[in-house]
């Protein structure tokens, strides 16, 4: 449920609009209604505090008058009479019948001969807070607070309490207290409260809604435009925003769609250029191997009679075969770099045991190895390392790694190696030739670029294989990775995701540098 | 041997190759004229580039296969993926990329007219097929189904032994005569069109089955 919430506000604007001004309004209005609460309120009750200290002022000032007509000839003695003519006295003030209780109690010293007392209605004596009576008692003026009154037989209410003294002689007097429910006055305050507090939820509510309605007005152009760009992003290039007015909508809606537009054109552009290259890599393709082909075949035929050659004719007829070969090569390659450049090479995956490929490509190159004195030996991991990759092209970059090897192995051995992770295949190609230093690591991959130009190109490598290598592994999402030390030989390590364009582990299932074999 | 080449020196050059293996070559450098010279000639053997100028050799294949089931090796400069596909599935039976070597050339030809040769009387069946091999026929019931020799070698090869699964490189070195690994297209495409010939329902196929990651089968019930 939290967690709901915490989603919907953090992926949904309009919701996020209306919760925010769902609790601004809340507090704004929740602060001027209290405000406006607490002034009624005491409006309210401080014109009936004065209103009840006048009336109970008269009652008093009634009762002090029976005092003194009773106190000719000494102080009146205290006898029941006397409490009950008291008690009509004070109630003079009353008009309504009882909209105020009188208290009288007795107020002398503990020594004196006790008063009678009397009461209105059965009120407690306890509605008079202890510490009113000691005030009144000890400094015999007027003092009045908020109590509540309670009663034997009915609910309590809350009040005012008015007290005064009445002194009947020294030391004897009587305690008066009128105490003034709030009846009336409490069933106007709860109607004042009642009506502010529905007021108040129907503001906030209203407000919410409004706030939903423009809300919404204002999203849904900007979530049209999101899904816009969206489909513009997979590929639908003429999707477009509608624009309505001229207001800030419409300007978004104006400029994504000129966005869109330019986007459009450059990528038609980009496309168009791709296409173009393409086209020209393809006849470049054809021209070139007709010519070729013909070429080639009048070689064959001139080769097969290089027997029946003076000498000097012999030698060029093998130059022009074996040159043939090389340019055949040479052109193929070429035109593979440059489909890699039109963003023309696709793959074709299969699932396939890397480890099958490896033994076929090994050998395949197992010959030419040994004619330079090479051995190849194979390690591979005991498990099968099937991943989805596409064969041919995986060949042809073991087939480059290793007659790169071969080529610069110095006849050495050869050392290759294929283990597999969940993720990850890797391969990797060691020789012990002169090896490479930091300069040739950074430039291994590079076309056309040679290790020692000085050397003899007995393989009649083009230069291009490592990079048609680095090409392919890249096609996959694999990497392709160098060690090398001078003197040492180097160690080329593929590395390619179980499935070709997965996101590959930055480690590799074979370590890149031979010295820390120890750890595998 | 029909040559349909639009490169001049490309045919003479063809042409001495070919007659130096004893072989006969007419030749033709426009696409639009291919099948009359074809229907002219009657070759044992078409070979054909695929750019043509008037009607390109895809076109062109498909002019020749419409008519009959001669061996038909394209000559194709390209080694894209459709280009090849499109050329097998117009209906050629191999095709060789430029540059060649003439030794290879010579070598696809070979396999393909090897066929019409080697024939000793044999009758073999399969499901409700009658394949008669001396005869080159294949019939169910007294209806004749036209094969070309290629699909027919193909059938009588994967017939022979129904107990034996084909991988698609053991059919290549079989029914092509390719010694090291090629294409495997080539046999995808033409176990597509075998079976679109002889299938009662070429979507699920009854005779010629496919055994997932290995290859192609015929069906054993009938030994």
């Amino acid at each position: 449920m939290f967690t709901a919430l915490v989603n919907r506000w953090r992926h949904s604007l309009a919701f996020r609009v209306v919760a925010s001004t769902l609790v601004a309004a809340t507090l704004v209005v929740g602060v001027s209604l209290g405000l406006l609460l607490i002034r009624v309120t005491n409006g309210l009750v401080d014109a009936n505090t004065s209103k009840s200290i006048a009336e109970a002022n008269v009652g008093l000032a009634a009762a002090q008058q029976v005092v003194l007509q009773s106190s000719e000839g000494g102080p009146p003695t205290p006898s029941e009479g006397l409490a009950d003519a008291l008690m009509s006295a004070l109630l003079t003030g009353s008009e309504a019948g009882s909209a105020f209780e009188v208290l009288l109690l007795d107020g002398s010293g503990p020594a004196i001969a006790e008063l009678p007392e009397r009461g209105t209605n059965l009120v407690q004596v306890s509605s008079v807070p202890v510490q009113m009576r000691a005030e009144v008692q000890l400094e015999g003026q007027e003092v009045w607070t908020y109590t509540t009154v309670r009663y034997v037989d009915s609910p309590d209410q809350p009040g005012l309490v008015v007290g005064a003294l009445l002194p009947l002689g020294a030391d004897v007097a009587y305690e008066v207290y009128y105490l003034f429910p709030y009846g009336e006055l409490q069933g106007t305050l709860d109607l004042v409260r009642s009506t502010a507090w529905l007021a108040g939820v129907l503001l906030v509510g209203l407000l919410a809604l409004i706030m939903l309605l423009i809300a919404r007005h204002v999203v849904l152009p900007v979530r049209q435009a999101a899904r816009a760009a969206e489909l513009l992003r997979a590929g639908h290039l003429e999707q477009r925003l509608p624009v309505r007015g001229e207001d800030d909508l419409a300007a978004l809606a104006l400029a994504f769609n000129d966005m869109a537009a330019s986007l459009q054109t450059q990528i038609r552009q980009l496309e168009n250029l791709s296409r173009l290259q393409q086209r020209f890599v393809s006849d470049v393709s054809h021209e070139l191997r007709t010519p070729l082909t013909t070429v080639r075949m009048a070689s064959d035929i001139i080769f097969e009679q290089r027997d029946h050659m003076p000498a000097q004719l012999r030698r060029s007829s093998e130059l022009l075969h074996d040159q043939l070969d090389r340019f055949e090569q040479l052109l193929g390659e070429l035109l593979e770099i440059s489909r890699f450049d039109a963003g023309a090479a696709h793959l074709e995956t299969e699932s396939v045991d890397v480890r099958d490929l490896v033994e076929d490509v090994v050998a395949a190159t197992q010959p030419l190895a040994e004619s330079r004195g090479s051995s190849i030996g194979v390690e591979l991991s005991p498990e099968p390392c099937v991943a989805a990759v596409d064969p041919r092209r995986i060949e042809r970059i073991l087939r480059n790694l290793l007659s790169n090897a071969i080529e610069h192995g110095e006849g050495q051995p050869i050392e290759v190696r294929v283990a597999g992770t969940e993720e990850a295949i890797a391969i990797s190609v060691r020789d012990h030739g002169h090896g490479l230093d930091d300069a040739d690591l950074d430039r291994v991959f590079d076309r056309f670029w040679r290790a020692d130009p000085a050397r003899a190109r007995t393989l009649g490598g083009t230069g291009l294989g490592l990079s048609i290598a680095m090409e392919d592994t890249r096609l996959h999402g694999g990497r392709l990775s160098v060690w090398g030390r001078p003197g040492q030989g180097a160690l080329f390590r593929l590395t390619l995701p179980r499935v070709a364009g997965q996101t590959l582990p930055p480690a590799s299932p074979l370590p890149l540098d031979p010295s820390t074999e120890v750890q595998l | 041997m029909l040559v349909v080449d639009d490169d001049p020196a490309l045919s003479e050059m063809l042409g001495i190759v070919l007659q130096g293996d004893g072989f006969e070559p007419f030749f033709v450098a426009d696409g639009s004229r291919a099948l009359e010279a074809f229907r002219h000639t009657r070759p044992d053997l078409v070979l054909l580039d695929v750019m043509l100028p008037g009607k390109d050799g895809i076109e062109v294949c498909r002019a020749i296969r419409a008519e009959s089931g001669v061996p038909i090796v394209m000559l194709t400069a390209k080694t894209d993926t459709v280009d090849v596909v499109l050329g097998l599935e117009s209906g050629a039976d191999d095709y060789v990329v430029k540059p060649f070597k003439a030794k290879e050339l010579i070598a696809r030809i070979r396999t393909r007219l090897r066929r019409l040769e080697d024939a000793k009387p044999e009758v073999l069946h399969l499901g409700d097929l009658t394949i008669d091999v001396a005869g080159h026929t294949v019939r169910r019931g007294d209806k004749t189904i036209d094969l070309t020799p290629l699909e027919f070698d193909l059938l009588v090869c994967l017939t022979r032994k129904p107990w034996q699964v084909f991988s698609r490189e053991v059919l290549l070195q079989e029914v092509w005569g390719y010694r090291h690994p090629a294409d495997t297209r080539l046999v995808n495409v033409h176990v597509q069109r075998l079976r679109s010939k002889i299938e009662h329902d070429p979507e699920n196929p009854e005779l010629v089955l496919t055994v997932r990651g290995v290859g192609y089968k015929a069906c054993d019930d009938t030994g």
